[in-house]
């Protein structure tokens, strides 16, 4: 387990503790390894600070107000696209924070663009894209029809202009995954932004944070979303004293709720979330993931690498059963 | 790391981190002189084998650090110099947020800077660095680092990379000042060239940009100077630079001004010592 990582976590959580800092440039290393330089420079605007770390955060601030500018344009330029269909487009994770304006949004590193639309919609949304500009990243044939038979997503696409990628997804999880979340609701109970996009409900907004982090994927990048999902939980939660049980009833709807509620033990773990005290029991996993999330070192390397080894594999265990994926991999590796 | 070097160069200080001693013992007596960072550093370079058990089969050098490129090529082990000096580079192209960078040479006379841009090849490295030995401060060969606020140039005055036949202009310099003879890298035979002490004492002095020139050599050349027009240089330097689009409205107000304050020239040589003469011209009928 890495200190550096761990007193980030604590310095975003806790500000004040900024003056116990004794090497910045690792911090600092360590924060752009996880993508949070930005969040980090926002949380610890007005800190005393030495001056040239004040200074690397003004950057900073500065660097992410730009990289937000951008997103929200892309979004535009996607609602422009799509706006003849008259189908609901709703933006997901970075996007939709910053669209929304919630804290989560503070600092946040942006990179692609994430929406979800029905899956009836697909078609249009496709070639609507094609015809803005949008073209395919990978052309091939099996990691197409790939995309298209098992994942939640259309494979990537980038604009030729704009060199920005957008991710058309239908549901929050590839099908070939244990939850099956009801993408129906999620796009019933989606609530209208001004100017014609959409965004999650708020459960549902942690609930998708929560099963990207846990439900799929190798927890690349964790920290941050961890980060999210605290960011969220505590607005959420300050504004609807009835939040907790919407998420309980939700998740479960959903079929998420163990990762739910592993997001939020870890979150409360590392950086303090509120959480219910129900919440809160021994998990005999958690010590794992908490490790995996803090595998980082204050050059910014990667370590553990058998913890993180062992998370690849589970990825592709939660992604899929055995027999399709000896399947999968026999294709990838012949090619 | 096991191999690590702290270093200040202009505004900007570097850490860079090695898993080997060699690079970092170059680097060391190459930026020899240089002030080590009094505080917290902006970037940090790190070289490091390519996978762990790779480098007993064929030790080869990833450059890494706060930023990648995802598909970088590592170099061999005995390019390990080369490799910081890229990592540095790196590092400045893809995360310098504070100044406008842009891939220029740039010398000072008199608390003005002439900035030498263009295309790779065109000679701005060697002329800036011949110009830092002939009467003009050196501020750097590779980035010249434009202050959004006040628009004053910066010095960045890292090692100076020559190549090829290059070197042999600077043949009268203390030998000390001299890195390895680096052969075989993506550019032919490379030697770095240390800035000479003058131009390391005034490391944090900025100068107003007072002339850009587009320097172009070619054997066959005639002497000749062109114009630039302000809009065509303005096209030119968003080239130029590799975070102009990055810093968004500010990158472009600070790249106006400069466009519109300082005049532009290109100019075509056949040798170093025509480059200078025709400097020296330009420079005194600008003043």
């Amino acid at each position: 387990m890495s200190a550096v990582a761990l007193q980030l976590t604590r310095l975003l959580s806790n500000p004040p503790t900024a003056p116990e800092v004794k090497d910045w440039t690792a911090i600092l290393s360590c924060a752009r390894a996880e993508s949070l330089a930005g969040t980090l420079a926002f949380r610890l605007q007005g800190q005393p600070l030495p001056v040239e770390v004040e200074r690397l955060m003004e950057d900073a601030r500065r660097a992410s107000l730009t990289v937000h500018t951008e997103a929200l344009w892309e979004a535009e330029m996607a609602r422009r696209a799509l706006a003849p269909f008259a189908i609901p487009v709703i933006l997901l994770k970075g996007t939709a924070y910053a669209a929304a304006g919630l804290d989560a949004a503070q600092g946040r590193s942006i990179g692609d663009l994430d929406i979800l639309v029905p899956r009836t919609a697909l078609p249009k949304v496709e070639q609507a894209l094609l015809a803005g500009g949008w073209e395919w990243v990978k052309e091939d044939a099996y990691d197409d029809a790939y995309y298209r038979q098992w994942m939640h997503e259309l494979p990537p696409l980038i604009h030729r202009a704009r060199d920005k990628m957008i991710d058309v997804h239908h549901t929050i999880l590839p099908l070939t995954a244990r939850p099956t979340p009801d993408a129906q609701a999620l796009i019933a109970d989606s609530i209208p932004l001004e100017g014609g996009l959409r965004i999650l409900a708020p459960a549902d907004m942690v609930i998708h944070a929560a099963a990207h982090l846990f439900a799929d994927g190798d927890l690349a990048g964790g920290l941050r979303n961890l980060w999210d999902i605290d960011r969220l939980l505590r607005q959420f939660a300050a504004a609807d004293a009835g939040f907790w049980q919407a998420l309980h009833a939700r998740a479960k709807r959903h079929t998420l709720l163990p990762a739910v509620h592993r997001a939020g033990r870890l979150a409360n773990d590392l950086y303090g979330t509120p959480v219910p005290e129900s919440w809160r029991v021994w998990d005999s996993a958690d010590p794992l993931f908490k490790a995996r999330l803090l595998a980082r070192d204050g050059w910014g390397r990667a370590t553990r690498r058998a913890l993180r080894f062992g998370f690849y594999v589970r990825s592709h265990a939660l992604r899929m059963p055995l027999p399709m994926l000896a399947r999968h991999l026999w294709t990838k590796a012949r090619r | 790391m096991r191999h690590q070097l702290r270093l200040q160069v202009g505004p900007v200080a570097f850490r860079i981190g090695s898993e080997w001693a060699r690079p970092i013992a170059q680097l060391r007596r190459l930026y020899a002189g240089y002030p080590e960072p009094e505080g917290a550093c902006d970037f940090t370079v790190r070289l490091e084998a390519e996978t762990p058990w790779w480098r007993f089969v064929r030790p080869s050098v990833a450059i890494r650090g706060d930023y990648v490129l995802p598909d970088a090529a590592p170099l061999p082990l005995v390019l390990g110099l080369l490799a910081a000096e890229m990592g540095m580079n790196l590092q400045m192209a893809l995360g310098q947020r504070r100044f406008l960078l842009l891939h220029a040479g740039a010398v000072e006379r008199d608390g003005r800077a002439l900035l030498l841009t263009g295309e790779s090849g065109a000679g701005k490295s060697t002329l800036s660095a011949l110009l830092g030995e002939r009467g003009w401060r050196f501020m750097g060969d590779e980035f010249a680092l434009l202050d959004l606020d006040d628009g004053r140039l910066h010095p960045f005055p890292r090692a100076v990379s020559l190549k090829n036949e290059a070197a042999e202009l600077f043949a009268g310099m203390a030998p000390d000042r001299f890195g390895p003879v680096l052969e075989g890298t993506p550019k032919g035979r490379i030697r770095h060239l240390r800035p000479n002490a003058a131009a390391i004492a005034a490391m944090a002095e900025p100068a107003v940009p007072a002339l850009i020139l587009f320097p172009r050599f070619g054997a066959g050349l005639a002497a000749a100077v062109r114009p630039v027009g302000a809009a065509e240089l303005f096209m030119r330097l968003t080239q130029a630079s590799t975070n102009y689009v990055a810093l968004g409205p500010r990158g472009f107000d600070s790249l106006l001004r400069l466009c519109r304050d300082t005049p532009a020239k290109a100019i075509d040589y056949a040798s170093s010592e025509e480059a200078v003469a025709l400097v020296e011209q330009l420079w005194e009928a600008g003043r």
